[in-house]
């Protein structure tokens, strides 16, 4: 062999060495280790363990869309005795396709799609896997498919409560929202915060920019600047490229609410209230209903009246009493079905 | 439209653009180097994301910002001497082992993320620094001179680059090894030291485009960039490998993007285009690319490793 095939053959080698650690690195596979289960209930644990698979478009501590699921799971952890693995930071549909179709041949009991955007891949691959069974949100579509159930979140009630705080805590007439693409909760949530805003004030100027991405971090921080321009001293916005946005609120000393996660940590001076996802009001039904035979099928919801969205107060906010009762009030009216959100997907 | 045109709204909104302008510009002054010597690359993201990281852990951990800035020049150098390395010494197939750094950098970041930080932690902002007087210029002020250090220092960049390629022996050489090396090689410029030299600043110049961007929002979390390196590696040939040319270019993409964000945030963009209009910063660089790259010639050896008498 001369030295230039030599030097080809190991130049060749060094690259794919260094893309497949770099591949490697960006899209890891993590099983889990035990959370305290926060679910109490009276399933007994099986022998085996029932075998959870999540894919998820961002970190699975991001404080957001995906640690919203994760969280979920390990609450589930005991109670079920799952045996959890994670695949997050697919944020490319066609490398999450390749971890749901592994997680699949596996013999994953359920391979949880998170993320709308995978809409596609898990109607193509469940066809290949019909004993298994495949859960995907944020949605509403089980594709007519007996493996596949649908999940969503009503995010426009806890929305609607938080923007009735917002126009009641907002001194200058002006609330930002900062949101990623005009679909799914993301949607539900903006729709049903600015209507809960304008219910509440109805001279409110509530202004809305979707970045057109869930990642940019860099956009949303700019967006939030520019509602900071235009007067706003009340913000919000959805998915996990806000922490960009949060960080302006802090900077100009802004209030903050949060969604999907409890994002007080990441301004604790600023965020007023978060409305919290707990997906594992669905995902307990959905395992008992696999369990019981049905592996898909059906669609199910997360609401305020079901206790899978629950608004978390940051303690430390100088919340006044006036405040926190219209949105323990718009909670009440929400869950009594005294107040319709107005929102739809 | 009437409410964008306002004295305020417009100086706000070119002051956002310029902020945006500021990492592509560093990024793609540093690639210029690179490209004007005849070595492209294609791992420029990569490197962005790890001094992104490397700044951002290094404020979390001291709280220095400047010390930041320097670990991102440090990283983005070091990335630099491995892609030169590869590049230079072993010849490799430039445009493959750039992707090569790429996923490295992006999959690297994000594992040092994960396993040191775990989940997003904002640090100290960049502070925007008032320059005396100038600051206090109505419109202009806010537009130019209430900007980070290193927004500063970006556009400063500019004409110390374009000074360097054009005013000196070293840029001489620099040219000369980017479009005949075998020439250069004859006349006594050693054309792999030229190309070391210029691949390790402009890495060093990706990875401050990296801290750029991390210390100006405060926070780091995974693909930070988005694609920043990949574009600014667009705007070199958008600015036909001329420093004045990047600087144009960059702030054609930062003023775009700022434009359509501050049309959202004042409803003259419609909700229902929101998505479309995202993609205008992307498709209005492609078009002037395309009608600025035609006119002009890329280095003739770009891409090409040398080896003497070959």
């Amino acid at each position: 062999m001369n030295r230039k095939l030599l030097r080809t053959t190991s130049l060749v080698a060094l690259v794919a060495v260094a893309a497949l650690i770099g591949a490697a690195c960006s899209n890891k596979k993590t099983p889990t280790t035990a959370t305290s289960g926060a679910t109490t209930g009276a399933a007994t644990t099986p022998a085996e363990p029932f075998k959870v698979a999540i894919v998820a478009p961002s970190a699975p501590n991001d404080l957001a869309f995906t640690q919203s699921m994760v969280d979920a799971v390990n609450r589930l952890k005991d109670q079920y005795n799952l045996d959890i693995a994670v695949s997050d930071s697919l944020f490319v549909v066609e490398d999450a396709a390749a971890a749901i179709r592994d997680y699949a041949s596996k013999g994953y009991d359920l391979v949880i799609a998170h993320g709308s955007q995978f809409g596609g891949s898990v109607q193509e691959i469940a066809a290949d896997f019909p004993d298994v069974s495949f859960a995907w949100g944020t949605a509403g579509d089980t594709f007519r498919l007996p493996n596949v159930f649908a999940y969503q979140a009503a995010s426009d009630q806890g929305g609607y409560v938080m923007g009735q705080m917002a126009a009641a805590l907002s001194q200058s007439g002006v609330i930002g929202m900062v949101g990623p693409i005009e679909v799914g909760d993301a949607k539900l949530y903006v729709d049903g915060f600015k209507n809960g805003a304008v219910a509440e004030k109805s001279t409110v100027d509530v202004r809305v920019n979707y970045t057109g991405s869930f990642s940019d971090v860099a956009l949303a921080s700019e967006a939030a600047k520019s509602f900071v321009d235009a007067g706003a001293d009340v913000m919000t916005g959805s998915a996990q490229m806000v922490v960009g946005a949060v960080g302006v609120a802090k900077e100009n000393n802004v209030a903050w609410f949060g969604t999907q996660s409890n994002q007080t940590s990441l301004a604790p001076e600023v965020v007023v209230a978060s409305q919290v996802y707990h997906w594992e009001v669905v995902l307990s039904q959905i395992i008992d209903a696999i369990k019981a035979g049905t592996l898909g099928g059906q669609t199910y919801n997360i609401d305020l009246a079901n206790g899978g969205e629950v608004i978390e107060f940051n303690a430390d906010y100088a919340l006044s009493d006036e405040v926190k009762a219209i949105g323990d009030a718009a909670v009440q009216g929400i869950k009594d079905g005294t107040i319709d959100t107005g929102a739809s997907a | 439209m009437s409410k964008f045109l306002t004295i305020s709204v417009l100086t706000a909104t070119a002051a956002s653009g310029i902020r945006l302008a500021a990492p592509f510009l560093l990024a793609s002054l540093g690639e210029t180097m690179g490209q004007r010597s005849g070595v492209l690359n294609l791992g420029v993201e990569g490197v962005m994301l790890l001094g992104a990281f490397g700044s951002y852990y290094t404020v979390l951990q001291t709280g220095d910002l400047w010390l930041a800035a320097i670990v991102g020049v440090a990283i983005g150098a070091i990335m630099g001497l491995i892609t030169a390395v590869v590049s230079v010494t072993l010849k490799a197939e430039q445009g493959i082992s750039g992707i090569g750094v790429f996923l490295f950098g992006l999959g690297m970041s994000d594992l040092l993320y994960q396993k040191l930080v775990g989940t997003p932690r904002p640090v100290a902002q960049l502070p925007a620094v008032n320059i005396p007087f100038l600051a206090d210029i109505p419109g202009f002020g806010k537009m130019l001179f209430r900007q980070s250090l290193l927004v500063y220092l970006a556009i400063l960049l500019v004409p110390a680059l374009a000074f360097v390629l054009n005013r000196t022996t070293y840029g001489t050489k620099i040219k000369a090894v980017g479009e005949n090396p075998a020439a250069a090689d004859s006349l006594g410029v050693s054309v792999n030291r030229i190309r070391y030299s210029t691949v390790v600043l402009g890495n060093a110049l990706a990875g401050l485009a990296g801290a750029t961007l991390a210390m100006e929002l405060g926070i780091f979390q995974q693909n930070l960039t988005q694609g920043a390196g990949f574009i600014a590696v667009a705007l070199v040939y958008f600015g036909a490998w001329r420093p004045w040319g990047v600087l144009a270019g960059s702030l054609l993409y930062g003023l775009v993007a700022a434009i359509v964000l501050q049309w959202k945030t004042l409803g003259i963009i419609p909700l229902s285009a929101s998505d479309l209009a995202a993609t205008a910063p992307a498709l209005i660089t492609i078009v002037a690319l395309v009608v600025v790259a035609r006119r002009f010639r890329q280095p003739a050896a770009l891409a090409k490793a040398y080896e003497r008498g070959a």
